[in-house]
């Protein structure tokens, strides 16, 4: 072989300036204004979910009929409604359920939107044709009338909402995952896969997988908008989650009819609140969104 | 007008810095350089040297992150650096005018090119009637022969070369002062970039202006321009008259540069390629002594502490302490070649015969590969050549069991037949054939660390676990001369030379008995390409591998390959031993297409140029495919009746109608010139 190696004199391995995009990405994201404060939003929420309960004033499941309605004031902040409970450490307390059941149906949504995404974007052809008709046949129907549905055939219970909605979101995701899959594919790598005998489920997972995590975390975050605002729709109409969770879109549900009355502390609030949060959820999102598409 | 001394285009001292992670990183360091009144000058250098960033600086069009540190910038005497933003756009409107590399993404597709050219001269207050018959002159001035029809086509609709044109036409709209090229035929076939080089050529002759070429291609550079700088780390580290500082070089850089190209003639079991050592200093990195002495083999101590000015020689400059000296630079890869082992088998490898692939419906549809036979012996080489659209990379999937052929031809390896797909194909007939892709960036997963990748491979075509595996990978990674510490990095780390070196490693790790190569080197500087080149020949000598060459550069094909199958429209028209299909009489397609290589060596032989574009596959011409562009066509019967493969020589066929006494007669002055 050659006398003077081509490579032993300079170091071409140069880790410094060349970081992983995905971290490239992050960092960028915590430079940004919108993001760290769609970040702040969600984690006081999260904090509120996790240890409300300690830190509220009132127990917000605790009646006091003869303080029902009082209007804002420095021993309520928020008011009480028409049981006398705390509207205040209710609105606290009420991201609980919704924080749970939204998040867990994102994830199965991404969990099988990811696989149906995977396969049939990696196998094309007559698969491809079927699955994606069958999908789009029903992403064609909407979320709400779907998920009425199954909640009244399988019966009202969180479990029930989350697997409603993450199926029902699972077809998006599948969709942006497939066509991620079908660019990649074409790459050289995926020959040569399968120039090794590697078998499909290798190829798909442990091949294709990690080079389009960019893309589903993108998508995964945008669902999580949409399905906070999914289960508060469900619980104001009474399919969601059940009394006496002080749940923003249930306390909603049942004290709407008061708005009439002048009693509006008891709808505001909570309407804020569920704003809030997919507004953070948003901004978190779009920002996410952006970093990996620069 | 300014009077005729007044240069072009003069740069001073001029330092341009990105910043880049929050710091000022120096690209072109003190570059001083002048273009004269009507006159072609090449800058040359390998790819991060800073050349288009030359370009951009002379219109002060640097991206965001750059911006010019110190020095000046003169157009025809006027400082560019104190226009303000309407005397800059005036300046970038009338008197610069830039081709760039890819003509696709300079062209807007949405937009007719005719609305595209006469736009130029809305700016200069023609409109109207008026503004397109300036357009369609400016057309037939690059030599297209339907101006008017262009006019209505949308980019798309045009070959690449076709594009390069109305390019080039758009940039002489309006009558620039100074032309910058920066890489103008990069990426274009070798018979079209004959084409649009002799465009330029011509044009020269007709128009005044002066021309910035710049290049990675040397042997473009020497046929195009006056005058050569050589860059290097952001530094002229040489310049002069082009004849002589390509055929007497007084920097080792430029002497390491020339000897990386393989010789007119140069064949592997002759003389290995040389190489130059390292890779260019990284951008921004303080340079105290000279740049390049880390991989010159003649750096001494003052090389290494005193920072070498520019040397006056004459009419020339070098920037290297001991320029006297500089041809006297010892090569840094040994000349000898490794002898290759004994040939003893005389079963070939690899037997194809009369495959095609059809794409479409059967009969009526795209015939990439049209009944081709070859075969290979172990340890040889083939070559296959064509212009893009041959069916070359078609042709390579087929072997591989990627694309599936058409029924009824055989692929053997090794004397079994070989399944048509992949999946039935065994797990040894799998790794006894691999394939190298072009663009290693797309063939390795840039997920995984390079660790992995060749772990997988020698797991799932080795069978090797533990230990074994262990051991294997230091063999692999020590046979493509990568080190450990390449191991732990991903591909994106690597520089192109050594991603193509991990995509090589991969591609042994079973012990393949044939290995097709798509283009390995074609992304890579000739530093680069020459030492894989030399890698790809030490593997063969020592394991007596067989290679498909798959090249568009004839150059390396010759000094590689020992058959060579010249392919057309997914036909052979030629194929034969390397020495007899490059010695000439030769294919009239192979002869057009050699003549078509640009050479360092200076030579106005007669040049044959192939009219108009490579014919749709969907609808090949009728008889003969190549009678469309032939140079040498006979008469009707190049029309009716496809010739077939003829025997020329031992070997050698060659699909002609023409005799092969007549054809050797016809080819004899150029055969003669071109000894040597």
């Amino acid at each position: 072989m050659s006398a003077t190696d081509d490579l032993a004199r300079t170091p071409e391995v140069d880790t410094g300036t060349r970081r992983e995009p995905l971290a490239d990405a992050f960092l960028a994201l915590f430079r940004s204004g919108p993001f760290l404060i769609g970040l702040c939003i969600v984690l006081f929420w999260i904090v509120c979910a996790l240890f409300g309960e300690h830190f509220v004033p009132y127990d917000p499941l605790a009646d006091d009929i003869i303080n029902a309605l009082v209007p804002p004031s420095s021993e309520h902040w928020f008011g009480t409604d028409q049981l006398g409970r705390d509207v205040f450490s209710r609105v606290l307390t009420g991201s609980r359920d919704i924080l749970t059941v939204a998040p867990l149906a994102t994830l199965l949504a991404t969990i099988i939107g990811t696989a149906l995404g995977l396969f049939v974007g990696f196998f094309r052809g007559i698969v491809d044709d079927i699955v994606s008709r069958l999908l789009e046949a029903f992403m064609a129907m909407p979320v709400v009338i779907v998920a009425l549905l199954a909640i009244v055939a399988l019966g009202t219970s969180k479990t029930t909402v989350i697997l409603v909605i993450g199926l029902s979101f699972a077809p998006i995701i599948a969709r942006t995952v497939r066509s991620a899959v079908l660019a990649e594919r074409e790459l050289d790598y995926v020959a040569a896969a399968q120039l090794r005998h590697e078998g499909a489920l290798y190829t798909m997972f442990i091949e294709i997988l990690p080079n389009i995590l960019a893309p589903i975390l993108v998508e995964t975050t945008v669902r999580l908008g949409y399905a906070i605002f999914a289960v508060a729709t469900l619980s104001f109409l009474g399919f969601g989650i059940q009394p006496p969770s002080p749940d923003w879109g249930l306390s909603i549900s049942t004290n709407y009819g008061l708005i009439s009355g002048g009693f509006w502390w008891t709808v505001l609030f909570d309407a804020i609140a569920i704003a809030s949060v997919v507004i953070g959820v948003n901004l978190v999102a779009d920002e996410i969104h952006g970093a990996f598409n620069d | 007008m300014i009077d005729g001394a007044v240069n072009a285009l003069e740069l001073d001292d001029l330092s341009v810095a990105y910043r880049i992670a929050g710091h000022d990183r120096a690209v072109l360091r003190n570059l001083s350089l002048t273009i004269r009144q009507g006159e072609a000058y090449g800058l040359v250098g390998e790819s991060g040297c800073g050349k288009s960033t030359v370009a951009l600086s002379v219109v002060r069009y640097l991206p965001r992150n750059g911006s010019i540190t110190g020095g000046s910038i003169a157009l025809e005497g006027q400082d560019v650096m104190r226009l303000d933003a309407e005397a800059l756009r005036r300046a970038r409107a009338e008197s610069v005018s830039m081709v760039y590399q890819d003509p696709g993404k300079a062209l807007n597709p949405s937009l007719r090119i005719g609305r595209q050219l006469t736009e130029i001269f809305d700016l200069g207050g023609i409109s109207g009637q008026a503004a397109a018959e300036r357009a369609i002159a400016m057309l037939n001035r690059v030599r297209i022969s339907d101006p008017a029809s262009v006019m209505q086509r949308y980019p798309h609709q045009l070959s690449g070369g076709m594009q390069q044109r109305v390019a080039i036409a758009m940039a002489l709209a309006n009558d620039p002062s100074i032309l910058v090229l920066d890489e103008p035929t990069t990426g274009l076939d070798a018979t079209v970039e004959a084409e649009v080089l002799d465009l330029i050529a011509q044009l020269r002759s007709e128009l005044s202006a002066s021309i910035l070429f710049i290049s990675h291609n040397l042997a473009v550079v020497s046929n195009m321009c006056d005058r050569v700088g050589v860059l290097y780390a952001g530094m002229l580290v040489e310049e002069g008259p082009t004849n002589d500082v390509f055929n007497n070089p007084r920097h080792p850089y430029t002497v390491a540069l020339l000897r990386c190209l393989p010789r007119v003639g140069q064949r592997k079991d002759q003389r290995r390629l040389d190489t130059i050592p390292g890779s260019l200093p990284g951008i921004g990195v303080a340079i105290k002594g000279c740049a390049f002495a880390d991989r010159c083999a003649l750096a001494t101590e003052r090389c290494r502490t005193e920072f070498p000015p520019l040397y006056d020689l004459g009419d020339r400059l070098s920037r290297c302490h001991y320029h006297d000296k500089a041809q006297s630079l010892p090569r840094a890869t040994a000349a000898d070649v490794a002898p290759s082992a004994p040939r003893a088998a005389t079963r070939p490898v690899l037997r194809v015969e009369a495959l095609n692939k059809t794409y479409g419906s059967q009969g009526q549809g795209l015939r990439a590969v049209k009944d081709i036979s070859v075969s290979l012996q172990p340890g040889q080489t083939l070559g296959l050549v064509g212009e893009s659209g041959s069916g070359k990379t078609t042709f390579a999937k087929l072997l591989m069991g990627l694309v599936r052929p058409d029924d009824g031809g055989t692929i053997e390896l090794e004397g079994t037949p070989l399944a048509a797909r992949l999946d039935s194909r065994t797990d040894g007939q799998i790794k006894a054939m691999q394939i190298v892709f072009q663009n290693p960036d797309s063939a390795l997963n840039r997920s995984h660390s390079i660790r992995h990748l060749l772990d997988r491979a020698i797991k799932r075509l080795a069978g090797l676990r533990g230990k074994a595996l262990d051991a294997r990978r230091e063999e692999l990674v020590s046979s493509v001369k990568l080190t450990a510490r390449h191991l732990a990095v991903k591909p994106r780390q690597l520089s192109g030379g050594l991603k193509q070196r991990v995509a090589i490693a991969r591609a042994f790790a079973g012990n393949p008995r044939l290995v097709v190569c798509d283009e390995p080197t074609s992304a890579l500087d000739v530093s680069v390409q020459a030492s894989i080149l030399n890698l790809l020949v030490d593997l063969q000598a020592r394991e007596h591998v067989s290679y498909i060459f798959i090249s568009h550069d004839l150059a390396v094909v010759r000094y590689l390959a020992d058959q060579i199958a010249v392919l057309y429209l997914g036909r052979i028209m030629e194929l034969g031993p390397s020495e007899a299909v490059f010695g000439g009489p030769h294919h009239p397609y192979t002869e057009a297409l050699l003549s078509a290589v640009s050479r360092l060596e200076r030579t106005e032989t007669s040049r044959i140029r192939l009219d108009g574009e490579i014919p749709s596959a969907a609808n090949p011409p009728k008889g003969c495919v190549f009678h469309t562009r032939c140079p040498r066509k006979m008469g009707p019967i190049c029309e009716t009746e496809e010739p077939p493969l003829s025997e020329a020589g031992p070997g050698h066929t060659i699909r002609c109608h023409i005799p092969y006494s007549e054809l050797a007669k016809l080819q004899m002055p150029k055969t003669t010139a071109d000894v040597g």
